[in-house]
C-alpha cells in the first residue's frame, strides 16, 4: 500500500508540471495581464507608469523566464503576489481553502444522506410508487441549474423568512473559537450546502438504485436466499455491500469535483471560498491567483483519483494494490 | 425405498407476463424418498429450473402464483410465511447451483459463506463453527481447507468453487437436497470430478437429491428415478433402468436418439423437429408435444392426456407412444437401447 502511494505521488509530478506549462501559457495568453486588472478605471493610472511597473515586474521577460521563475517559487510555497489584493497568495487562499474544504464536505456527506437512503429505497422497491417519486426527483434535480435552485433557495430562506443569513461564512463580529462562533459558522453553512446537495444527488441515487437492481437478480443473492438468510440481512449482508462499491470508488472524485465546483453556490451565497475568489480574479486578470487555484484543483483532482483507487482496494478484495 | 422426504402434489407454478399468468410448471406430482436420486430431465425452457426454484421458494413472489402443495417435513411450504421459510431452506432443505462463478459473493470469504447458514440454523460456538467448515471444506474434496477458509471466491478457479458451492449445501445436513444443473457450467474433467463427488456424497447421507439436468449421461451415472418434463409437464417417470432400456413416450424417445454415440453409425444425428414453445406461444390443449412429431395422425393422441402406469412406476402421459416412430425409422423396426453404464 505504502509503496502504491509513493508511487502514484511520484508519477504526479511530471503530471503536475505538465500542468503548470498548460496553465501558465493559458493564464498568460488572457488578454491584458495584472496591471490592466489592477488600474482598470483608474485615472491616475498612465501609460508610462505601467509600462515601467511592467519591466519592473518582468513582465516582459520571455515567458520561460516568467514560468522558471513562477515554478521554482511555487514548489517553495511561495504562490507569488496578488496584484490586485497586495498581499501573497498563500495568505489570500489560507482561510478560503478552509472555507471551501468545509462546505464540500458538508455537501458531500449531505449528498450521501440523502441519496443512499433514497437509492436503497428506489432500488429495493423499484416500480413502487416511491421508487417512481424518487426518480421523478432525480429528473427534477439533473434539470435544474444550480444557480437557479441556489437563488430561489437564498430568496425563499434567507431574504423571505430570512431563517438563515444571505452571505458570508461567518458573523465578523464574533470572536473566534468560541462556541456562538462555531454556530454562527454552521448557520451560514446550512443554506450553501442544502442548495448544492439537494440537486447534487442525482448520479449517486441512479447509480446506487440500478445498481441494486442489477445485483437483486445475481446468483449469489439466491444462494444466499436459499441458506435462509433473512431478508433484511440479505440486502445488508449481501446486495448492498456490492452495490456501494461504484460509490465509495467514486467518493475520491466527488470531493474534488466539489472542491473546484463550488464556484455558483460561492458566488450566490457571496461565501468566501476558493470559487469565489477563482470568478474576481479571472475579472481582474489577477493571474497569479488564477494559476495558483487552477493548480491546486488539478493537483487535487490527481490526489482524489489516487484516493478513489485506495478506497476501492480497501473494500473490493478483488483489486488488491501493491 | 425410505421414508418419503418430500412430496408435490399438482404443483402450478405461473409467471405474470403482461398482467396475464402462464404456467411454467402445470401440475406437477412427485415424491422424493430418503437415499433416493431423482433427476428431472428436459430440453431448456420445458420447467425444470422453475420446479426446482418453486420447491425452495426462490422465485419472485410479485410476479409468480403457485399453487397446489409441496410436502415437507409435514407442512405445505407455499403456505409458510417467508420467515418459516427461511427456518427450513439452508438447513433442511440445500440448493447446489448452476453456475460456480455466480453462485458465490464475491466480497465475502469461503469460509464466512459456508458459515453463514450455520449462524442461522444451528446453535453453534465461532469455533465449533469454524471447524465444522473445516471439515465440510475437506468433504467436498479440498485439501488445503485453511488456506481456501480465508480466501476469496476470485481466488479459487471452477471446479473449486463449485465444490464449495456443495459445502455451503451440506452445511447444515440437509435432508432433501435440490442441485440445479450442477456440472452444466463445468469443463468436462471438472464435470466428471464433480459427479464423483456428488456420488460419493450421496452414498456418505441419507438425503433425497432432486438432481435437475438435460445431460442424460450425468442421469445414467447418478439418478435412481428418472422424470422427463416437457412443457411443464411430467411426461415420463421411471427408474433409470427402466427409463434407459424401455423409453416409452415420444418426447423420450427423441431425447435418448439425439445423444451423439461414439459407434459407427448409419447416418446424420437424429433432431427433434421445432423448439420449446414459449410460455405465451403454448398451446395447453391435448398433447403438448404433438405439434413436434406432426408425422404421427392425431388420433393417436388424447383428447386431455394423463399419466398412465404402464408398468409398476413406469408413467407415460398420452397414448400417443403406442404407435409411435421417429421419423427416421421405419414405423417400430428399431428402438433406441441406451443401458446404464
Amino acid at each position: 500500500m505504502l509503496t502504491f502511494i509513493l508511487r502514484r505521488i511520484l508519477v504526479m509530478i511530471p503530471q503536475l508540471l505538465l500542468l503548470s506549462v498548460i496553465i501558465f501559457l493559458l493564464a498568460k495568453a488572457m488578454p491584458g495581464d495584472a496591471l490592466t486588472g489592477a488600474f482598470q478605471g483608474n485615472p491616475e493610472a498612465n501609460a508610462e507608469h505601467m509600462e515601467e511597473l511592467r519591466e519592473k515586474l518582468g513582465f516582459n521577460d520571455p515567458w520561460y523566464e516568467q514560468y522558471g521563475r513562477w515554478v521554482t517559487n511555487f514548489v517553495q510555497g511561495d504562490m507569488g503576489m496578488s496584484y490586485v489584493h497586495k498581499q501573497k497568495v498563500t495568505s489570500l487562499l489560507g482561510n478560503r481553502l478552509s472555507n471551501t474544504v468545509l462546505l464540500s464536505l458538508t455537501t458531500m456527506i449531505t449528498i450521501y444522506l440523502i441519496a443512499i437512503p433514497l437509492g436503497i429505497i428506489a432500488g429495493r422497491w423499484n416500480n413502487s410508487w416511491a421508487d417512481k417519486a424518487i426518480v421523478t426527483y432525480n429528473y427534477f434535480s439533473i434539470a435544474t441549474p444550480v444557480f437557479i435552485f441556489a437563488l430561489i433557495m437564498l430568496f425563499i430562506f434567507g431574504f423571505y423568512f430570512s431563517w438563515f443569513p444571505t452571505g458570508r461564512s461567518v458573523d465578523i463580529t464574533i470572536q473566534n473559537g468560541t462556541w456562538d462562533y462555531f454556530v454562527s459558522k454552521a448557520n451560514h453553512l446550512v443554506l450553501p450546502t442544502l442548495s448544492g446537495a439537494i440537486i447534487g444527488t442525482a448520479g449517486t441515487i441512479q447509480y446506487l438504485r440500478n445498481d441494486i437492481i442489477d445485483t437483486k437478480l445475481k446468483d449469489f443473492v439466491k444462494t444466499a436466499r436459499a441458506k435462509g438468510v433473512p431478508e433484511g440481512r440479505v440486502y445488508t449482508r449481501h446486495i448492498l455491500r456490492n452495490s456501494l462499491l461504484p460509490i465509495a470508488a467514486f467518493m475520491g472524485y466527488e470531493i474534488t469535483l466539489l472542491i473546484s465546483g463550488s464556484v455558483f453556490i460561492e458566488s450566490i451565497f457571496s461565501y468566501p471560498g476558493l470559487g469565489q475568489l477563482f470568478i474576481q480574479s479571472i475579472q481582474t486578470r489577477d493571474f497569479t491567483v488564477v494559476s495558483a487555484l487552477v493548480m491546486i484543483s488539478g493537483a487535487a483532482v490527481i490526489i482524489g483519483t489516487m484516493l478513489s483507487d485506495i478506497i476501492l482496494s480497501i473494500v473490493d478484495p478483488r483489486i488488491r494494490i501493491d | 425405498m425410505g421414508n418419503t422426504v418430500l412430496e408435490i402434489e399438482n404443483l402450478r407454478t405461473s409467471f405474470s407476463i403482461k398482467g396475464k399468468y402462464y404456467a411454467a410448471v402445470d401440475d406437477v406430482s412427485l415424491k422424493i424418498h430418503e437415499n433416493e436420486v431423482l433427476a428431472i430431465v428436459g430440453e431448456s425452457g420445458c420447467g425444470k429450473s422453475a420446479l426446482a426454484l418453486s420447491i425452495i421458494g426462490l422465485h419472485d413472489a410479485r410476479v409468480t402464483k403457485l399453487e397446489g402443495q409441496v410436502n415437507f417435513k409435514g407442512q405445505n411450504l407455499l403456505n409458510l410465511s417467508r420467515a418459516r421459510l427461511n427456518k427450513i431452506r439452508g438447513k433442511d432443505m440445500g440448493m447446489i447451483f448452476q453456475d460456480p462463478m455466480t453462485a458465490l459473493n464475491p466480497l465475502s470469504t469461503i469460509g464466512s459463506q459456508i458459515t453463514e447458514p450455520m449462524k442461522y440454523h444451528l446453535k453453534l460456538s465461532q469455533a465449533d463453527m469454524k471447524k465444522r467448515t473445516l471439515e465440510l471444506l475437506r468433504r467436498v474434496g479440498i485439501k488445503n481447507e485453511n488456506r481456501v477458509y480465508s480466501q476469496y471466491p476470485h481466488e479459487l478457479s471452477g471446479g473449486m468453487r463449485q465444490r464449495v458451492v456443495i459445502a455451503v449445501a451440506l452445511a447444515c445436513d440437509p435432508i432433501l437436497l435440490i442441485a440445479d444443473e450442477p456440472t452444466t457450467a463445468l469443463d468436462v474433467t471438472i464435470q466428471a470430478q464433480i459427479m464423483d463427488l456428488m456420488k460419493e456424497l450421496q452414498a456418505q447421507m441419507k438425503s433425497g437429491i432432486v438432481l435437475i439436468t438435460h445431460d442424460l449421461g450425468v442421469v445414467a451415472e447418478m439418478a435412481d428415478r428418472v422424470a422427463v418434463m416437457y412443457a411443464g409437464q411430467i411426461v415420463e417417470l421411471a427408474g433409470v433402468n427402466e427409463m434407459f432400456k424401455n423409453p416409452l413416450h415420444p418426447y423420450t424417445r427423441s431425447l435418448l436418439s439425439s445423444i451423439p454415440s461414439n459407434m459407427p453409425d448409419k447416418g446424420r444425428l437424429h433432431v427433434i423437429q421445432g423448439i420449446v414453445p414459449s410460455l405465451q406461444n403454448l398451446d395447453r390443449e391435448g398433447c403438448r408435444f404433438a405439434p413436434r412429431i406432426p408425422w404421427i395422425p392425431q388420433e393417436d393422441h388424447e383428447k386431455d392426456p394423463v399419466l398412465h402406469e404402464v408398468e409398476p412406476g413406469h408413467f407415460v402421459r398420452c397414448t400417443c407412444y403406442k404407435n409411435f416412430h421417429l421419423q427416421t425409422e421405419e414405423s417400430g423396426v428399431e428402438k433406441h437401447v441406451f443401458t446404464k453404464s
